[in-house]
């Protein structure tokens, strides 16, 4: 099985983001960079069919040079291949990386071995675009199920499930296949001190993928205004017992 | 919500474990009406305390350091949140076994149980370990864990409980506000401001941590701090660890050589690093609670900085981190403080009455640092000599940030390193240079720092002395007792005492109390008789209120109002400060530093009168100019305040001028003395040689709020009448036989086992024939307070304190050095000099 999971580079940020100066950014300064939630799941699920089934997980990312710290998060964690296209100091929006991920899904294709499965994190941290794993399907002519929170995987085909409004629908389908997941589907495992190592020593593909400007751009970042949470104190010692216990009851967890 | 005092007696800043700690020892001390500020919640509010590995090593090379970390340890274990899990420090290098071996020396001489082990004896404390990969390793049975959080806890609700104590958390310091009527003119504080309300009060203490520097700033002063990164990461689960009990089973390990530690913590393996490249965070960079993915001292962990430290633990203990089911499940890169000289900053600050520094420490001193500052703010002396840790040691360039940032990233990387009791910084440097550093640089002075200062310590022009001298000049054949040293200086030495010498004495940190009430401060202060005729000189120790050692310093009458102090650079700034403090407020006498107004020469040898009477007209014969006076005289055009008192036990002058008058008086000198065989002289004469074989004590090695006037055999026939402080413990002192006496000893035979001589350097400790520790009746251990040559009487001399049972002259001890034993004698038992015992050559 080769597997081919799209990650994105992301500031890690606190409960409260903070803009640089000129508004067009997140201040990174004191923050460090993760890939999505969904993302770790991706990798973790990726890497877990293949230990199943055997094969090759691809990390690919379109990012900065720096990228390829992330790409070596991944490759801590089980994957075989890192591939980073570089996105050259250029602004990309959904179209642009779905074009770049086409592109070198193709590319692989006439290199072989060919993806039989492209995993990516239903939505990226920083954008919440939504856009990028279905524009890759629509772009090869795959299939594809996006928000996936349980996915089997056989020789050449999966079966995909999600939530829904309170129900669970099922996609049956052939391979290959994008299939976009979602925090919940695995418990990603933490990476071992020799797969670091490993990862360190490890080669990263780069690529330059053809950059064209598209109508979706970043104009500046604003933080909305976030109202002031309050905290309730429920008592101290075990005066607050009786309190917590309603709350808890309230909310539905002690059922 | 927060219910925020109007008023406080104090506020503390910073709830982590200092804050906590000093909160409950006011309490305890009778305080009333504290409140404890933190911008974060309890019990965790975010800062060092929160992430800390939270493991207590006991040794440590500086006393005050050891001190600390014991009574830390002690009230830790009263609390009951000390875990003994024992610790070994290894080694993979050669040095690195010496090394150990001069720790555990170290360790024997404060009475820690330390032992040097083999490779197989460290395999089976730490079974995990691959003893092939070491060569041995330093065990140290009482090393422990601790829970800083809960201990922290603990000390704020006792406080709390007593009802001295009022909690407000989650209220930031918005600023500290002052008005200009405090001591000497300075600030003083009035208020300090939070976002949950002012809070009125005199006193404001700041343990913030990496914080520090920025909280200070509200109220005008430095602190010279800086957050520096510290990575760690956690590797679990470890299946050998899934049977154990508790937090931690095996002994930490300390891979010194690596800079790293591997510890358990329950089911995980925590690692940690001082290897990686150091990463300063300024104090105004550090994240914000809100803005924090973990917590503010918990910045993202930079994994390129730590790969190189992974393959080493791998190498340590390949089975249980080599495991691919253990994940790095936690990796930060924590701040942690560093000052210049990598001690605490304590005590009040020398820019702001009313602000307190309890900043710097780590949680190995935290609740010892609780202790002493509570101690002094109580107008009680520190149970622990902090002395080494006062704030106001640092001269104002010593607090700029680039010297602060320069030292702790030369600091950062030797953490775990072997560091020479003599070595010198390297970054920052010069900053501090005579009036004649160009002219000591043509001579290839060796120059080392102190107070920011740059002393020469010999001069490579006395190179062609060795062979004058070939045979006296007692060279040392190992290595490390060679490092920083020369035999240059024992021949320098030997051309002072056999002509004269000048030595650039530029550190010396020079004030002057003036005014109607001048005499009454300078005699409240010094225990020697100050109202003396102008043109005396007078050299006195001062004392803290426990009769202990605060300063020792000479002093110059030079007129009825006018007294000038000239004390060490090392001290100046402490020793100004604590002038400062016992000005009247009235303002009837004032303090001014003349440090760099004035400049001093020395002149001594038994040619010095030669020299000097060749270049002035005025009459220095020893009629005319008798001992311990100062007066005026005129050399080569230039008006020079003369002082004839020595430091080496020879003949000679201080000769003080306006430093831009340096170059010429040294140069009229220099002509004049080269006739007479006059050489220059470093500090290594000056400071060691010299006055070991005179037994002039040294504030800081034997002069410590540890010891007595009359342990130091430094009393005299009289007391004053007039009151000073410590007066009262000095007259019980001298009522009373000593519990030690400072004895000067020789080294008989230098001769290791296998290898080259060895000579000590000063912390050995002293045992008996037996082989036992010596411990006077006050619990205090012998061990060498300073070492050195001694050409002129041909031995290695080491000072140290002795019981009375052992203080007499022809008694045979031991030294321990590197852990092996040396036999020493007892040369002197107090004061009197091994050269020149009647000081023929001072009074000639």
């Amino acid at each position: 099985m080769e597997i081919a999971v799209c990650v994105k580079r992301v500031p890690q940020v606190g409960g409260r983001i903070v803009v640089t100066p000129d508004g067009q950014d997140v201040d990174t300064r004191m923050s460090g960079f993760a890939i999505s939630p969904h993302e770790e799941c991706a990798v973790e699920e990726a890497v877990q069919i293949t230990e199943r089934l055997g094969g090759t997980v691809s990390v690919l990312t379109l990012g900065p040079a720096e990228a390829a710290d992330q790409l070596r998060d991944a490759l801590a964690l089980g994957a075989h291949r890192a591939v980073l296209l570089e996105a050259g100091g250029h602004a990309w929006g959904p179209a642009g990386t779905a074009a770049a991920i086409v592109a070198e899904v193709r590319r692989r294709s006439a290199e072989g071995p060919a993806y039989d499965l492209l995993l990516l994190g239903n939505e990226a941290a920083d954008t919440g675009d939504y856009q990028v794993g279905i524009r890759v399907a629509h772009g090869l002519g795959w299939p594809c199920a996006t928000g996936i929170k349980q996915l089997e995987v056989t020789g050449d085909a999966v079966r995909a499930r999600r939530e829904y409004r309170g129900h669970e629908e099922t996609f049956e389908f052939g391979l290959p296949a994008v299939i976009t997941v979602k925090e919940g589907i695995n418990l990603p495992r933490y990476p071992s001190l020799p797969g670091r190592l490993r990862a360190k020593r490890a080669a990263v593909e780069q690529y330059q993928p053809q950059w064209q400007p598209e109508g979706l751009r970043t104009r500046g970042l604003r933080v909305p205004d976030q109202p002031r949470q309050q905290a309730t104190v429920l008592g101290t010692g075990t005066d607050a017992v009786p309190a917590l216990v309603r709350l808890l009851d309230e909310l539905g967890i002690l059922k | 919500m927060n219910d925020t005092p109007g008023r406080a007696s104090a506020v503390i800043v910073g709830a982590g474990i200092v804050g906590n700690s000093l909160a409950c020892h006011l309490a305890r001390l009778g305080w009333r009406d504290l409140v404890l500020v933190d911008k974060g919640p309890m019990p965790n509010p975010g800062g060092s305390t929160g992430h800390a590995s939270n493991f207590i090593f006991p040794i440590e090379y500086s006393k005050m350091m050891m001190e600390l970390t014991r009574d830390s340890t002690e009230q830790y274990q009263e609390l009951g949140v000390f875990t003994q899990s024992g610790g070994v420090e290894v080694a993979r290098t050669q040095v690195r076994m010496d090394e150990l071996r001069r720790r555990c020396t170290a360790a024997k001489a404060w009475g820690i149980p330390a032992e040097v082990i083999s490779p197989a004896e460290v395999a089976k404390l730490v079974p995990y370990l691959d003893e092939s990969v070491i060569l041995g390793g330093a065990y140290f049975p009482t090393v422990g864990v601790v829970d800083s959080l809960r201990a922290g806890t603990l000390m704020r609700e006792e406080a709390q409980r007593s009802g001295a104590l009022q909690v407000v958390a989650g209220a930031e310091v918005l600023g500290i506000d002052t008005s200009g009527r405090g001591r000497n003119g300075r600030p003083k504080i009035t208020s300090v401001r939070t976002t949950a309300g002012e809070i009125e009060t005199s006193i404001c203490v700041i343990c913030c941590g990496v914080w520090s520097p920025r909280i200070a700033r509200m109220a005008g002063a430095r602190l010279p701090l800086t957050p520096i990164v510290h990575q760690m990461i956690s590797v679990g689960p470890i299946a050998l660890f899934a049977g154990t009990q508790g937090e931690i089973t095996y002994p930490i390990v300390r891979d010194v050589d690596t800079n790293m530690y591997e510890r358990q913590h329950g089911g995980d393996m925590e690692v940690g690093s001082y290897a990686h490249r150091p990463i300063i965070v300024p104090p105004d960079d550090i994240p914000s609670i809100e803005e924090s993915a973990l917590s503010p001292t918990e910045l993202p962990f930079t994994a390129d900085d730590f790969d190189p430290q992974l393959a080493e633990a791998l190498e340590l203990m390949p089975e249980l981190l080599g495991d691919e089911k253990a994940g790095i499940r936690y990796a930060i890169n924590g701040l942690i403080s560093m000052t210049p000289d990598g001690h605490p900053l304590l005590g009040p600050a020398p820019e702001v009455d009313g602000l307190w520094s309890a900043a710097a420490s780590w949680i190995k001193e935290g609740p010892g640092v609780g202790r002493v500052v509570a101690e002094w703010m109580s107008g009680q002396v520190p149970t622990v000599d902090v002395d080494e840790a006062n704030v106001a040691r640092f001269y104002p360039s010593q607090r700029t940030v680039a010297h602060v940032q320069a030292r702790a990233r030369e600091g950062f990387n030797k953490m775990y390193g072997i560091v020479h009791p003599a070595e010198q910084w390297e970054s920052g440097r010069p900053v501090r240079v005579s009036p004649v550093y160009d002219r000591e640089r043509e001579l290839g002075a060796v120059f080392f720092e102190t107070a920011g200062w740059e002393r020469p310590y010999w001069y490579a022009s006395n190179e062609s002395l060795q062979e004058r001298y070939a045979g006296r000049l007692m060279p040392r054949d190992a290595e490390w007792d060679a490092r920083w040293w020369s035999p240059v200086i024992n021949a320098e030495h030997l051309a002072m005492r056999d002509a004269c010498g000048l030595v650039d004495l530029s550190a010396f940190a020079i004030f002057d109390v003036t005014g109607p009430s001048a005499l009454d401060v300078v005699q409240s202060l010094a225990v020697a008789q100050l109202d003396v005729a102008p043109g005396r000189v007078v050299y006195t120790s001062l004392l803290d209120e426990r009769g202990g050692f605060k300063a020792d310093l000479t002093v110059m009458r030079l007129g009825r109002e006018r007294f000038r102090v000239v004390t060490g650079g090392a001290t100046g700034q402490a020793d100004l400060a604590w002038f400062a403090e016992h000005l009247p407020a009235d303002g009837t006498a004032a303090l001014a530093d003349q440090t760099s107004a004035q400049v001093t020469i020395g002149l001594w040898g038994p040619r010095a009168r030669d020299v000097l009477q060749s270049v002035t007209r005025d009459d220095v014969s020893h009629a005319g100019f008798p001992f311990a006076t100062c007066r005026e005289v005129e050399i080569a055009g230039l008006s020079v305040l003369a002082s004839r008192i020595s430091y080496v036990g020879e003949l000679g002058w201080e000769l003080h001028v306006p430093v831009e008058q340096g170059g010429k008086l040294w140069d009229a000198l220099w002509a004049a003395g080269t006739p007479h065989g006059l050489v220059p002289v470093g500090i290594g004469v000056y400071g060691t040689t010299g006055r070991l074989e005179k037994g002039y004590r040294a504030f800081g090695n034997e002069l410590t709020a540890d010891y007595t006037l009359v342990e130091a055999g430094m009393t005299r026939p009289k007391v004053k009448a007039q009151p000073f402080i410590g007066k009262e413990a000095y007259l019980a002192q001298r009522a009373e036989p000593p519990a030690a006496v400072l004895c000067t000893l020789t080294v008989d035979d230098h001769t290791p086992p296998s290898g080259p001589a060895r000579y000590m350097l000063g912390g050995e400790p002293i045992l008996s024939p037996a082989g036992e520790r010596l411990v006077d009746a006050k619990g205090r251990p012998s061990y060498v307070t300073s070492a050195g040559s001694g050409p002129s009487v041909g031995r290695h001399l080491l000072l140290a304190y002795l019981p009375p049972a052992q203080a007499s002259v022809g008694t045979r001890l031991q030294v321990e050095c590197f852990g092996d034993a040396y036999p020493v004698t007892v040369a002197v038992a107090g004061a009197t000099p091994l050269f020149d015992p009647d000081n023929a050559r001072i009074r000639s």
